[in-house]
């Protein structure tokens, strides 16, 4: 079986590019240079050298010993919360940025759902001195204050989504519209393995620093490069696709990938996308998608603003459809015992995305002889008043 | 091909209006009355739009009517059973238009089925890539004597437009300008430079000019370059503030053809 893309585009049954005419050049543009780009030696330098002195890259691979001794077997945490503003989602701005340089697009468009993204491409914005506008569901700008704030420190503009539910879905919407209207002197940041082709396989290339370093920490920690679990949450799935990236052709590497259950995935306030969702179009890709019979989309819940979208990137879809990937759905309840238990086992404070792939060791025994990594994506310092007001039991 | 479309570009070659709206607004049983409204007063073509949950290539307006069909209960099969005695009612060309999503979930060989069945003549899916058409849909579609309309941006190479003229067989969507839909003010001499550039490719389609046609200034316009123009955003607006429906529909499409309108 085949995990990459294919030369049309496609995961198996998913993927494409169902864009409006007006984005073909820009989408032509992006297909015929991403790869010549990535791959060329002074893109890599600059590249590899911000990832390293500015992001702080390679991130701690670490064997989290009371959490391993609680559960019974061997937890590793990859330490992607502590990348410069607390979360993977800059590996691939770093990389677009880059990119967009090279395209000589003068002005950046970004949606966001949980804000770190709007924040991770604020930032090499800033660093880069290029204009940046940021589209952001209005319920998300009042759920993550804190990063709608730290956008507007970096100098990006802020501009609330305001149409459907106001979360990420119609921030992505927003943001597409925008393009739409400035095709020529704009590049969109997408910030998940989303959107039509080349942007999940781009996405995905740019994230795989995560499991390339995965590889060399296990094998000098374990003396194997393979572990035998790698967990990751999914919203869009950027953070699951760089942890599994160099993994995916070993099949003795078990994947597993987590999704948001919300109040419970029968309640109707969930965002379980594959076991709610059927295959359908959204933003540019054939993907399998939250909708009514009449394929209009539904309106996705979680707690967590990140997890918050109704479908998955392609190349998801297609480790479900093939059996590659195992998917389990944690609730918002779970989700929120398992940060709160990691905050006092290991002293650190994950992201509520994060804590949704924490939980999986309730659900799941592992054996006692057995590595897992578990893809910790972010901090939950942005998450910090969510915390604070969860009624916990 | 041969089809309502189709015959009309055979005897009418310019001023042609095509007029778009969403069905199930601003009430949900209005399609026809709308339809018939809109051919009575002079449209030559009428699109009908599908209502879907994310339409990213349209403005403001086209956004909000899609809501409230959407709240007002529209669904393909509603739209289907409503357009049942549509021949009966409206002889001009009528195409259905909206996203992908909708029409893949009610089932591609049922939709153009039940289109052909209640005499739809033509498809506008703005979504659908050049690649799928081919590959997949364009055998279905032509099954059903269905045709279908490509857009095309200023930004569309020559090489792309041949493509497109190739592929189509009904018109060609000429988009005005890069931009979603219910962009609004004067055609730009800029923009008249690309329309004339597009007419001198002798394209073997008829091309109407969209987006941004909003009243008798800017259709006459488009009409000196193309052989009519499609008017969406600005007829939605007429009918979001219309009291009475027959009466504002007829002197909307009257005075964008510059005729006189009895009042
Ligand atoms: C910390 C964190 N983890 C995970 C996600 C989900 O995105 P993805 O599935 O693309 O990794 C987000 C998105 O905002 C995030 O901020």
């Amino acid at each position: 079986m085949n995990y990459q893309v294919d030369t049309r585009g496609y995961y198996g049954d998913f993927g494409g590019a169902f864009i409006p005419e007006i984005l073909h050049p820009n989408i032509e543009e992006l297909k015929a240079q991403y790869l010549d780009i990535m791959q060329s030696s002074d893109f890599r330098a600059e590249f590899d050298s911000l990832l390293k002195d500015y992001v702080g890259r390679p991130t701690p691979l670490y064997f989290a010993k009371r959490m391993s001794k609680k559960y019974q077997t061997n937890v590793y945490l990859k330490r992607e919360d502590l990348n410069h503003t607390g979360a993977h989602k800059i590996n691939n701005t770093i990389g677009q940025i880059l990119l967009a340089k090279r395209l000589g697009k003068q002005k950046i468009i970004a949606e966001t759902g949980a804000g770190q993204h709007g924040v991770a491409t604020a930032t090499v914005c800033a660093l880069m001195d290029i204009e940046c506008i940021v589209y952001m569901g209005k319920i998300d700008m009042a759920r993550q204050r804190p990063n709608v704030e730290r956008m507007r420190l970096l100098g990006a503009k802020v501009v609330p989504a305001t149409s459907g539910s106001q979360t990420l879905k119609d921030a992505t919407n927003e943001a597409m519209r925008h393009w739409i209207n400035h095709p020529t002197d704009t590049h969109y940041i997408i910030g998940s393995v989303v959107g039509p082709h080349p942007y999940p396989d781009m996405v995905a290339r740019f994230q795989s620093v995560i499991s390339e370093e995965m590889k060399t920490q296990l094998l000098e920690k374990t003396g194997s490069e393979n572990p035998d679990y790698v967990i990751a949450c999914v919203g869009g799935g950027s953070n699951a696709m760089g942890a599994f990236y160099h993994y995916l052709d070993r099949p003795e590497v078990r994947l597993i990938a987590v999704e948001a259950a919300g109040k419970g995935v029968d309640t109707g306030e969930s965002a379980a996308t594959t076991q709610l969702g059927k295959p359908g179009v959204l933003h540019g890709s054939k993907t399998i998608l939250m909708q009514t019979s009449d394929g209009q989309v539904v309106e996705p819940y979680s707690i967590s603003a990140g997890l918050d979208y109704p479908g998955i990137g392609p190349a998801h879809a297609h480790l479900f459809a093939s059996g590659r990937a195992e998917f389990m759905s944690v609730t918002d309840r779970d989700a929120m015992e398992a940060g709160r238990l990691l905050c006092r086992t290991e002293g650190i404070i994950p992201a509520i995305e994060s804590s949704h792939a924490l939980a999986v060791f309730e659900q799941r025994k592992f054996a006692p002889d057995e590595v897992v990594v578990l893809n910790l994506s972010g901090r939950g310092d942005k998450d910090l008043q969510t915390y604070i007001d969860y009624e916990f039991e | 091909m041969n089809n309502r479309l189709t015959n009309l570009f055979t005897h009418k070659k310019e001023n042609l209006l095509a007029i778009y709206f969403t069905a199930g607004f601003p009430a949900l049983d209005q399609t026809i009355e709308i339809a018939k409204a809109t051919a009575e007063a002079g449209a030559d073509i009428i699109e009908i739009g599908m209502p879907f949950s994310d339409p990213v290539a349209d403005g403001e307006t086209i956004q909000q009517s899609n809501q409230q069909a959407l709240d007002n209960g529209m669904h393909l099969e509603l739209l289907f059973s409503q357009l049942a005695n549509l021949r009966k009612e409206v002889e001009v060309p009528v195409l259905l238009m909206g996203y992908l999503n909708p029409v893949m979930q009610f089932g591609l060989e049922k939709f153009c089925q039940k289109a052909a069945e209640v005499g739809v003549d033509g498809l506008i899916l703005p979504d659908l890539p050049m690649q799928e058409y081919e590959e997949t849909y364009r055998p279905v579609f032509e099954q059903h004597n269905l045709s279908n309309v490509f857009l095309m941006t200023p930004q569309t190479s020559e090489e792309r437009i041949r493509k497109i003229d190739a592929l189509t067989n009904g018109f060609i969507y000429v988009m005005s300008s890069a931009s979603t839909t219910g962009k609004t003010g004067a055609i730009s001499t800029e923009q008249e430079a690309y329309f004339e550039r597009v007419a001198k490719m002798k394209l073997k389609n008829p091309r109407l000019i969209g987006f941004g046609i909003s009243d008798n200034a800017s259709f006459s316009k488009a009409c000196q370059h193309a052989n009519g123009a499609i008017i969406g955003s600005a007829f939605i607006k007429t009918l979001a503030q219309s009291q009475q429906l027959n009466k504002d529909i007829g002197t909307f499409i009257k005075t964008v053809k510059g005729e006189t309108v009895l009042s």
